[in-house]
């Protein structure tokens, strides 16, 4: 006998719930994955800042941003080489920052318009992904965005290469930005 | 504000050194200028002795790179690529790579070469390398070919173009310290 037969089927969310929404920052991160010589290069910001905006009319608005200092990498003088000039420049540019201009919602996905901040070169991006099911713990609603958008580092001014032996550029300029948030009522 | 100014040659008659000073006399009067003298101090780098105290010629370039609001590198070029002993020089004031005192400092590079170009190619290798450190290279080039003609006898520029590069040059240094001297007196 199968209990699913007994829950009760919900639909998808075809708008986000409404009301303002603020990122839980021990859940959530920016991360990015870039092709790095024969593999994937990954790291993360954290912790981030983000709200969401919800209106009745469905109209929504998302801001966040995260301390370039916050770059989670697997050594140390790795994440000072990406907070130098030749990188993120953390002094000069201290932060990447993201505002949405258009939130379209479509059940479980969702498509985000928004300009991205990264090193002071602020560009157009379009990010795509899924929203959670909205959820209580504890009295209190959360519900899960996961957003991807690629990006060419080269644009904001991220020009870092070296040659591999034979000729190839060893970092991509293309990057995968993610974004996982845990967002709660503010 | 106060320019460090390293010449990556220890001879006695340079042309780096005079280019140095020749730069010297192109700067604003407001501007303190120091020649570092101590390069050929510096001992071997070995990981072994990166520890503290540092060995005394260390201290001393590490000492006054700090002491310094931005750096004006003058590099010959021996076999297509920057001195030895500056190289060893930056590998000791580079360390420890997170909290080096190159880190963000401005840093002009300049040649001269008794040969037809100037050391174009060691001065590209010598910003690679203080972009690798964290420093702030700045986006500046003084290829100073068939250096032994170019200046009298009191190390002066013999034609007005070279001193209005090297004023250039010297504009665009004081520009880049700015914010760091305007950080410092806040």
């Amino acid at each position: 006998m199968s209990t699913t037969l007994d829950t009760p089927h919900v639909d998808a969310p075809q708008t986000l719930p409404v009301g303002a929404w603020t990122v839980d920052p021990v859940h959530s991160q920016v991360g990015f994955a870039v092709a790095y010589h024969v593999g994937t290069f990954r790291g993360s910001f954290a912790p981030v800042t983000a709200t969401l905006e919800v209106g009745e009319d469905g109209e929504a608005k998302l801001t966040g941003s995260a301390a370039v200092s916050g770059v989670k990498v697997q050594d140390e003088n790795l994440s000072a080489h990406l907070q130098s000039p030749e990188f993120f420049d953390a002094e000069r540019t201290p932060d990447i920052s993201f505002v949405s201009t258009a939130i379209r919602p479509s059940g479980e996905e969702l498509e985000i318009e928004g300009e991205l901040t990264i090193k002071g070169a602020t560009l157009p991006v379009t990010a795509r992904g899924r929203v959670g099911e909205q959820q209580r713990y504890m009295e209190r609603p959360y519900f899960g965005l996961e957003l991807q958008a690629m990006i060419e580092r080269s644009r904001f001014g991220l020009n870092w290469n070296n040659p591999l032996p034979n000729g190839d550029p060893a970092l991509a300029n293309e990057v995968t930005v993610t974004a996982e948030l845990f967002l709660t009522r503010a | 504000m106060k320019i460090l100014a390293i010449p990556g040659s220890l001879r006695r008659d340079s042309l780096n050194r005079r280019l140095l000073l020749a730069a010297a006399e192109s700067l604003p009067p407001d501007v303190e200028f120091e020649l570092f003298e101590g390069l050929r101090a510096v001992p071997p780098y070995d990981e072994d002795d990166d520890r503290e105290p540092a060995p005394p010629a260390v201290a001393r370039l590490r000492g006054a790179i700090a002491g310094a609001d931005a750096l004006l590198v003058a590099t010959p070029e021996y076999n297509s690529s920057i001195p030895g002993q500056l190289k060893n020089a930056l590998d000791w004031a580079s360390r420890p790579l997170a909290s080096s005192v190159l880190r963000n400092k401005p840093v002009a590079v300049i040649g001269a070469s008794t040969g037809a170009f100037g050391a174009v190619w060691s001065q590209a290798e010598l910003r690679k390398v203080f972009a690798a450190t964290g420093a702030r290279v700045l986006e500046v080039e003084l290829a100073v070919g068939h250096a032994a003609e170019r200046f009298d006898e009191h190390t002066r520029p013999r034609e007005e173009s070279l001193r209005e590069q090297l004023e250039e040059v010297g504009a665009a240094l004081v520009a880049a310290a700015q914010p760091r001297v305007a950080l410092a007196a806040a």
